[in-house]
């Protein structure tokens, strides 16, 4: 017995160091971009076009943030960002949860066929609707505005629908029964019971809508025209296009952009994992 | 109605006052999704398919051809089937590619080390840190001369190719970025295999049954519905595929990176062919949906449901 459990404890050994050596390949084969970038971001031209690059930056050239940032006017482009992100995740919050409750606790002719059909439009992509969209918001002059951005997300999302009416389905239907037979109106019962209940699917909501808007490249690229109205993804792109070889200023202006982002991640990293764990674990 | 006493009486009309206050919420909850289904689904679905049987652009009014649009993409078209082909190549070697580089990195999170949560960041981060900036910063790391991966390849005595200065090597150097872009799919592992019961894996070492053997016998089965919901997932998302392809390499070199949604966008909002690009979106899903067809039909035979 013992020399059995011996070898099971060996091989265990064994494993657990092949999975750590693994694993610290995989970190440093992913890190590794990010580092480069950072190095990038910090060199002088004369150190950029050399072989084999060198990863520390020697002088550190600190002067790309600031000069890339006002090679193009990107404090305009961050407020753009700004506003367009946080219109969209306040719409997507407003709309989203009470379709949600309706889906879940509701009860109305044709409620499971619309759901269905809610669902069926996860598989088609905005690729597909963007050009009679585009058409529509010409016809309706909003081409060169923010109104394409921002007023869809006020009527609700079949992704994030689906998402919330998971989370209700899982809160016990006697808590709303209750409150009903005390007179709470629906309202009332979505308001005060289902709402609070919910607050960390909601951030999943927040969350997800600002990282989706903040990232979006293509609805900014299709509608927006004039350079006062960049998002940041567009005016990268733009930036990119116009100074492809001053890889310091760019890889500097892309940290910039991503900074948000990852500030994001870190304060709400258990949202995130959640978020992507809830709608996986269902579907 | 007369004989039923009053108790009942009010039984019954708090059971039908509620069913009428649940419809009529029902709808005015639903209100803002159902309009917002109509006006941002429904009818542009409806129109990119009316659009594809017209020439329009946008300055004069829609004009009926009927199935000229498509007699042009399949039978005048060149390019059309190129960027079918590259999209088939580009989705058939990325979706399996990335799906076997998540579980991986799932697998090795799974087991019981220490530092999960940092770990579990770093192959995270770049899935959600803005594609445009991820895209750029590619460009510089597939430069031939002075990036990053040719550099370490040099180092392991491996003369790097041309990336996406060559047409053979483009598509393969947007994969490869691809890869690195997996966390999303690999946290929904994670979570498929925390979900596998324990027991089933300490009555396998029992038997004797080796880490391999426990793999292939427990974590596999038992994974399959995650397999599956990830594979419909980035089959839809590779067939998407945009941005990547507008910044790194606008398509080229030799049109040998123009996928189906940038030959779209050329077509509509560069030359303005409404019609003849609403053709093209009407391709597009309906190669997404033959595809998501087929992953659903083939699925009873190797998913593996639970019953509970």
């Amino acid at each position: 017995m013992p020399t059995v459990y011996l070898s099971i404890n060996v091989r265990k050994r064994i494993l657990d160091i092949l999975v750590y050596l693994l694993l610290a390949l995989g970190s440093i084969i992913y890190i590794l971009p990010f580092l480069w970038q950072v190095s990038t971001s910090l060199k002088i031209p004369s150190q950029l076009f050399v072989f084999p690059p060198k990863w520390i930056p020697n002088p550190v050239a600190w002067e790309n943030y600031p000069r890339g940032l006002r090679m193009v006017p990107f404090g305009r482009y961050f407020w753009n960002s700004t506003i367009v992100t946080s219109l969209s995740v306040i719409g997507r919050l407003v709309s989203c949860p009470i379709v949600a409750y309706s889906f879940a606790r509701l009860k109305w002719p044709g409620r499971d066929f619309f759901f269905v059909a809610t669902l069926a439009t996860l598989m088609i992509p905005f690729q597909v609707t963007m050009i009679p969209l585009f058409i529509t918001f010409r016809k309706l002059g909003w081409i060169d505005t923010f109104k394409p951005l921002i007023i869809p997300c006020f009527f609700g999302s079949a992704f994030f629908i689906f998402l919330l009416r998971q989370f209700f389905l899982t809160i016990p239907e006697e808590l709303s029964d209750a409150a009903k037979i005390d007179g709470c109106s629906h309202f009332g019962i979505f308001w005060r019971i289902m709402l609070p209940l919910t607050k960390p699917a909601l951030a999943v909501v927040a969350i997800f809508e600002f990282l989706w808007t903040w990232n979006d490249f293509i609805g900014p690229l299709i509608f927006l025209n004039s350079e006062e109205k960049y998002t940041v993804a567009i005016g990268l792109q733009q930036f990119f296009g116009a100074h492809g070889a001053d890889w310091g200023a760019l890889m500097a202006t892309s940290t910039v952009v991503t900074f948000p982002v990852i500030l994001l991640f870190f304060f709400t990293q258990r949202y995130f994992i959640e978020g992507i764990t809830l709608t996986g674990i269902k579907a | 109605m007369l004989s039923l006493t009053t108790r009942e009486e009010k039984q019954f009309t708090f059971k039908w006052r509620s069913k009428v206050s649940d419809l009529v919420y029902g709808y005015l909850f639903a209100l803002p999704w159902i309009l917002g289904f109509l006006a941002f689904m429904f009818y542009p679905i409806g129109s990119v398919l009316f659009y594809s049987f017209c020439a329009y652009d946008v300055v004069s009014p829609p004009q009926w051809i009927f199935l000229e649009n498509y007699q042009e993409l399949f039978f005048k078209d060149p390019i059309f089937w190129k960027t079918v082909s590259n999209t088939l190549y580009f989705t058939g070697i990325s979706v399996p590619l990335g799906l076997i580089v998540a579980l991986a990195l799932a697998l090795l999170l799974n087991r019981p080390i220490k530092g999960r949560p940092v770990f579990r960041t770093i192959f995270y981060l770049p899935a959600i840190v803005p594609i445009v900036s991820t895209a750029i910063l590619w460009v510089w790391i597939l430069n031939p001369q002075y990036g990053l991966l040719n550099n370490l390849l040099a180092k392991i005595g491996v003369v790097g190719p041309g990336w996406l200065a060559s047409t053979t090597w483009s598509k393969p150097g947007i994969i490869l970025m691809g890869t690195w872009m997996v966390g999303g799919t690999m946290i929904i592992f994670l979570a498929g295999l925390q979900d596998i019961p324990h027991q089933l894996y300490e009555v396998a070492e029992i038997d004797g049954a080796n880490v391999w053997k426990q793999f292939l016998y427990i974590t596999l089965p038992m994974l399959t519905p995650t397999i599956f919901f990830n594979l419909v997932i980035s089959t839809i998302s590779a067939f998407q595929t945009f941005t990547q392809v507008y910044i790194m390499t606008g398509g080229g070199p030799a049109r040998s990176t123009l996928l189906l949604v940038p030959y779209l966008y050329q077509q509509g909002f560069r030359y303005f062919r409404m019609g003849y690009a609403s053709s093209l979106a009407t391709i597009l899903f309906l190669m997404i949906f033959v595809c998501t067809i087929i992953i659903l039909s083939t699925s009873s035979r190797w998913v593996y449901y639970e019953r509970r």
